[in-house]
């Protein structure tokens, strides 16, 4: 497979498209592919929030950017969306997610399917619309879809988030194994803890929680080396054990 | 969103158990001003004391970091204040810019920068970070947004760079940055066996771009003040070896290390620092002629040891940097440096410096034309007598010390040094009443 991009800077005009891009995880990944060269194409709910951010971009790497509206959770609106960018991307990264408040997210269906749109089928169908494209033109490419280790075992205190991530890691599965020898990479990242807005205030383990920058890093590291999945090593181990508990001793367990 | 956090500043003595506010926006500072009792605005925490202190409110300006545009012609970079000259450098030298003036550390912000009006090896020709800056924009406290310049609000944009963030948030700022052919400086060192020598060697080298001292704070009797100066120039790109010359910008990469844990109490003592002095004053001096020395290890050689304020332990470290004027500076320097050898405290760095003009319309600006010295103590009894006698050779001297390494200074010591400026400060500031309160520990210690 040709690499979509790489650090000397090849196949730098490939433009890059960031599904959430005011989120401090995607902020940081853009930076990292600015920096060698890629154009940019943000997109958020509200696109006039990111002009902050694309005036950044362009300053430091000298990059074009765009803006364009998008909502995930318009599931009929996504080829449009699609259309109407200014160039085919050929990166495609989702940091889009809602963790919500777990009690709500249970009991009002409305939320629930806010919650599901948001980190499963939003992202899910977009990411599978846009490698079916980029496959079609033949490619190089990626996409890369940013779920959650919460998706690796049902916990009492986020598990409807914890579903959405464990349906969209499912999907990308499969969206991998169907391209498998086509020239896009699907890639899924489980962060564990991240230091971003959406765990602002929380009081996260020093030990478990990394940085949007390192995790940032890890990603194009990843994604350079045509890693299929990404983990934090610490994380998966932790989530080794979790996820393989006996229901019994995971029923008397309180995290 | 507000958090409680214990903060310090680089010194890690003292420490404040502080309320934090990281506002995301730009936009978002004045409500969360409003929605505190008094605040402080705070950037990396560079600064040694508690300058960026304050139990009622801090501001951290950590996501007020984007750049907004770059003019290549001018070398106009407009950013907000959390943007730090690690940023700066890391997107603009390959274009072959660099910032004006930088402190001995690039992880400052441009914010930090123009509170505490830093200086950098080329104070003597260039002047300080402020000397550099088109204009900013301050939020004041009475919530007005004002942009400030030489025409616009002359008044704030004079007092603020030195009043460390009392007179305001700095929003956003325009700096201008210098063009550079490479990332490299020709280095020159110039080995003084005494006080007299080192201070001859700044003279005579004025027209130097860069000069600064390192000196040996325990060497006593006749070799009292011996010194390495070093000298330096931007290379060009002519400067370079050949292989070099097509990447100028690229610098050998350097994996950070990091300081794991506090060291021992006992790990830095007059005869560990006495030894590192003379191991590297002799090593030093073997050195002649020029030499390559890249941009990182010439302007920030202590950012390759990250978290290094730990090796002085757990209880902390004072700086102690003053500013003596020309006419009195060889006396005075003698003095702090019998002062300091008599004590048997050793500085593991110790930094000496010549200023040109200050800018006296600043009123809490530091530098002042002569000579600056700057030293680490390890937090102890001893060591805070040892200052308090410097303090006093120091105003004896007509000189001040730094507020943005201080953290034990009296009020009348800050009055000695800053005289009537002051008073002028200090009225600004009684005039600037508004519901968004600017105070800090510092100030608070000091009446500011
Ligand atoms: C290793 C090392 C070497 C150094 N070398 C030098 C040197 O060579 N020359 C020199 O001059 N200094 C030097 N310093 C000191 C340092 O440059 C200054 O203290 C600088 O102010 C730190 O910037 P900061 O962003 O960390 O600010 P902080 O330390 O967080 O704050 C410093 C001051 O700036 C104010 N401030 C911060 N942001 C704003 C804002 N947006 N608006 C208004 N006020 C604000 C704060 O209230 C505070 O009073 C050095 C420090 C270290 C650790
Ligand atoms: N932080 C962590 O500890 C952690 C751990 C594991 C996984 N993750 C995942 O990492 C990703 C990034 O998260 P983050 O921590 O950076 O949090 P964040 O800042 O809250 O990011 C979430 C992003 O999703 C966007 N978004 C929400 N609803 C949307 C919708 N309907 N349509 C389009 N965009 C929408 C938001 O953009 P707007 O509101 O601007 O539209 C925001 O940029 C998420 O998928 C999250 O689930 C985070």
């Amino acid at each position: 497979m040709s690499r979509v991009s790489d650090p000397a800077g090849g196949n730098a005009g490939a433009p890059v498209l960031v599904l959430g891009a005011g989120s401090d995880i995607a902020r940081a990944i853009a930076q990292l592919l600015a920096a060698r060269g890629h154009p940019l194409q943000l997109a958020a709910r509200n696109p006039a929030a990111l002009d902050r951010d694309a005036a950044d971009y362009a300053t430091r790497h000298g990059v074009a950017v765009t803006t364009h509206a998008y909502d995930a959770t318009d599931l009929a609106r996504i080829e449009a969306f699609l259309d109407g960018l200014p160039a085919l991307p050929r990166i495609v990264i989702s940091a889009v997610g809602l963790m919500g408040d777990q009690e709500a997210n249970a009991a009002d269906p409305a939320r629930a399917a806010e919650v599901i749109a948001t980190n499963f089928t939003g992202p899910a169908l977009t990411l599978e619309a846009a490698a079916r494209r980029i496959a079609a033109a033949g490619g190089p490419g990626a996409v890369i879809g940013i779920s959650s280790v919460a998706g690796d075992r049902g916990r009492a205190k986020n598990y409807v988030y914890g579903a959405a991530k464990a349906g969209f890691t499912a999907w990308l599965s499969g969206l991998r194994q169907k391209h498998a020898r086509g020239p896009v990479l699907v890639m899924t990242v489980k962060p564990g803890f991240v230091a971003t807005a959406m765990t602002e205030g929380m009081d996260l383990p020093a030990a478990l929680t990394t940085t949007p920058e390192a995790l940032a890093a890890r990603i194009v590291a990843a994604l350079d080396r045509g890693r299929p999945v990404h983990v934090d090593p610490l994380w998966r181990i932790v989530m080794g054990v979790i996820a393989h508990l006996p229901e019994r001793i995971f029923m008397r367990t309180r995290f | 969103m507000t958090r409680r956090v214990e903060l310090s500043g680089w010194g890690r003595w003292p420490r404040v158990l502080c309320t934090v506010a990281s506002p995301a926006r730009p936009e978002a500072v004045a409500p969360t001003l409003a929605a505190l009792p008094s605040a402080i605005p705070r950037g990396l925490g560079r600064s040694y004391g508690d300058a960026a202190l304050n139990a009622a409110g801090v501001i951290s300006c950590r996501r007020l970091d984007r750049m907004i545009r770059f003019d290549p012609g001018t070398g106009l970079l407009e950013a907000e204040a959390g943007v730090t000259l690690d940023a700066v450098i890391a997107a603009f030298l390959p274009r072959g810019f660099f910032p004006a003036v930088t402190p001995g550390t690039r992880f400052v912000t441009i914010g930090g920068a123009i509170a505490a009006d830093v200086h950098g090896k080329n104070h003597h020709r260039d002047g300080s970070f402020a000397d550099h800056v088109a204009w900013f924009d301050l939020l004041c406290p009475d919530g007005e947004l004002r942009r400030c310049s030489p025409q616009s609000n002359p008044e704030l944009f004079r007092a603020t760079p030195g009043a460390m963030g009392l007179t305001g948030t700095i929003l956003t700022a325009a700096i201008r940055l210098r063009r550079v052919e490479t990332g490299w400086i020709m280095q020159r060192t110039i080995v003084a066996p005494d006080l007299d020598a080192a201070i001859a060697a700044f003279e005579a080298n004025l027209d130097a771009t860069y000069s600064v001292a390192w000196i040996d704070c325990l060497a006593g009797g006749a070799r009292r003040g011996r010194s390495l100066v070093y000298l330096g120039e931007h290379a060009t790109r002519d400067d370079l070896p050949p292989a070099r010359r097509a990447r100028p910008f690229e610098i050998p990469h350097r994996r950070p290390r990091r300081v794991p844990l506090d060291a021992p109490a006992v790990a830095l003592n007059r005869l560990t620092v006495g030894l590192f002095n003379a191991a590297y004053f002799r090593a030093g001096s073997r050195r002649s002629g020029p030499e390559l020395v890249d941009w990182a290890r010439y302007f920030h050689p202590l950012d390759s040891l990250l978290d290094w304020n730990r090796i002085y332990g757990r209880r902390g470290f004072a700086q102690y940097q003053c500013a003596l004027p020309l006419a009195t500076a060889r006396e005075g320097l003698s003095a702090l440096l019998g002062a300091i050898a008599a004590s048997g405290l050793g500085s593991f760095l110790a930094v000496l410096k010549r200023f040109g003009p200050g800018a006296p319309d600043r009123p809490l600006s530091f530098p002042i034309e002569g000579y600056t010295l700057a030293l680490d103590f390890p937090v102890s009894a001893a060591a805070l007598r040892l200052m308090d006698r410097l303090d006093a050779i120091t105003r004896e001297a007509g000189g001040r010390l730094y507020l943005a390494k201080d953290s034990r200074m009296t009020p009348e010591t800050l009055k000695a040094g800053y005289g009537p400026a002051l008073d002028r400060f200090r009225a600004l500031r009684a005039a600037q009443e508004g519901p968004g309160r600017m105070t800090s520990a510092l100030a608070q210690r000091l009446g500011l």
